[in-house]
């Protein structure tokens, strides 16, 4: 049994090719699908933020986007996309790009009023308000949405090889061709992959937070602190948020 | 063929249906309305009924392991930064990997499931409601005391009600993050909807299953958070009165 696990790491050294091959297949759809995600969920979040409005909307798309069973929602657009990458991206994409939103909102919502009337009283034009003043603000939360999704992704990517994609998910779904040791193998990659990745994007979190935040804790924004939050490392918002529907 | 993968999903033996097969069926469309009709019952409603309790047993022993935590974190505040390690160290596993590497030791069984499923629910669980209990206001634990009440009282009568909307905030979250694990574990303990979805690509890719499972497994977890957002505004009047509504 306990050879099984030993096994495992001899599969990553003798077929390392293979497994290699994989992580970088892995981390390509990962890396689209969580682009996408960046590009249709930043933009959005930050303008409803920017304007403090539709905060139902902003919120509530990643209570539902959180709701979705990934598996379910992968296997009701096979029938759509067909077997392979597109399914797969479409799917990870619709589950990704919610928490991302949802962030940029919270984040550019929650900078201080203050702080956005002192940067239109020195006379700073709306975008420039946007722009230099709630984005920096703002940055650390919006990547801590975009680490939740990110890290959500690189573990469900791993469906795709069921799912007719390719990436790590191939070896582990495919235990005729590569044995036991192999499935459990690629899992241990797919593991480090995901503490890797978790870990990336904290220590990237802290080097852009702006010096005047430091040590401040932010990253868990004063509003939600104030109503006793905790903000969840996984795929969900902020917990407090869902304390005060609004 | 495509009776085939009709018969593997009934859980019967495989007996070939030509003659009953419909066209859609035959076809392969979109959505067949009369086989989903035909398995509902026999396939459709014992899976949900099986997903449903293979979540349930995960949520109330993780929320049972979290709880203690939380209670003992919140008197004593050198739990808080081991076990939010570790549990955060379970939560990052991807959940197909654990359950591959659950399987050789304690082998295909609802045992393994759980097992993972659990770990999967107590960052979540133990995070909310130590933020809910560390959220009771120190006047509200001040003016407890005044009256007189233990401290074991004072936590089940004022600072558990009051950290209410926060454990269930939590509650909520972890539901439906277990239904859709509960999907993924099928993959390795075939059981639950999932079974029916990887039942599916096993045979051949037969559209109304995904659909049919896929579908059903959404509103389930779209009807539990509903639920739980429901039951969020029951327990604590006094938040929907703040409201002003």
């Amino acid at each position: 049994m306990s050879n099984d696990f030993v096994k495992g790491f001899t599969f990553i050294s003798d077929r390392s090719d293979l497994v290699l091959n994989r992580l970088g297949s892995h981390l390509v759809l990962s890396a689209e699908s969580v682009l996408i995600a960046v590009v249709i969920g930043v933009p959005l979040g930050v303008f409803l933020g920017h304007i403090h409005r539709f905060s139902f909307l902003a919120i509530n798309v990643s209570n539902i986007g959180r709701a979705l069973p990934s598996v379910a929602v992968l296997a009701i657009f096979l029938p759509v996309f067909g077997i392979g990458d597109t399914d797969v991206i479409i799917a990870l994409v619709i589950l990704a790009a919610p928490p991302i939103l949802t962030n940029a909102y919270v984040a550019v919502d929650q900078v201080d009023p203050d702080t956005v009337d002192a940067a239109k009283g020195i006379g700073l034009r709306p975008l420039q308000v946007l722009l230099k003043v709630e984005m920096p603000l703002a940055l650390p939360l919006i990547f801590a949405g975009i680490r939740t999704s990110a890290v959500f992704v690189v573990a469900t990517a791993t469906l795709a090889g069921i799912f007719g994609g390719g990436g790590l998910g191939d070896i582990i779904s495919n235990r005729e061709s590569f044995g036991l040791d192999g499935v459990i193998g690629a899992s241990y990659v797919l593991i480090a992959l995901a503490f890797a990745s978790q870990l990336l994007f904290i220590s990237f979190e802290k080097l852009i937070t702006p010096r005047g935040l430091r040590g401040t804790r932010q990253g868990a924004p004063g509003r939600l602190r104030r109503q006793g939050a905790a903000a969840l490392p996984g795929r969900g918002v902020p917990a407090a948020l869902e304390t005060q529907p609004e | 063929m495509i009776g085939q993968v009709g018969g593997a999903l009934a859980g019967g033996p495989v007996i070939p249906t030509f003659g009953t097969t419909s066209k859609c069926v035959l076809q392969n469309r979109t959505f067949c309305w009369d086989w989903f009709k035909d398995r509902w019952s026999s396939t459709f409603v014992p899976a949900l009924l099986q997903h449903i309790q293979l979540s349930v047993i995960a949520v109330v022993i993780g929320f049972a392991i979290a709880f203690v935590l939380a209670v003992a974190a919140h008197r004593a505040r050198w739990v808080i930064a081991p076990v939010t390690f570790f549990t955060s160290l379970l939560y990052t596993v991807p959940s197909l990997a654990a359950f591959e590497i659950l399987v050789p030791i304690t082998g295909i069984n609802y045992f393994t499931v759980e097992i993972a499923l659990v770990s999967y629910t107590l960052l979540i669980l133990f995070t909310n409601t130590l933020a809910g209990l560390s959220g009771v206001s120190p006047e509200v634990l001040d003016a407890a005391t005044g009256i007189g009440l233990t401290r074991t009282q004072a936590l089940l009568r004022v600072e558990l009600p009051l950290a209410l909307p926060t454990i269930i905030a939590g509650i909520r979250v972890a539901v439906v993050t277990i239904i859709s694990l509960t999907t993924v574990a099928a993959y390795v303990v075939p059981a639950g909807l999932g079974k029916i979805i990887f039942d599916a690509i096993g045979n051949s890719v037969f559209n109304t299953a995904f659909i049919g499972a896929g579908v059903l497994c959404i509103l389930l977890a779209l009807v539990a958070d509903a639920l739980f957002a429901g039951l969020q505004r029951v327990l604590t009047p006094w938040a929907a009165a703040r409201r002003g509504g």
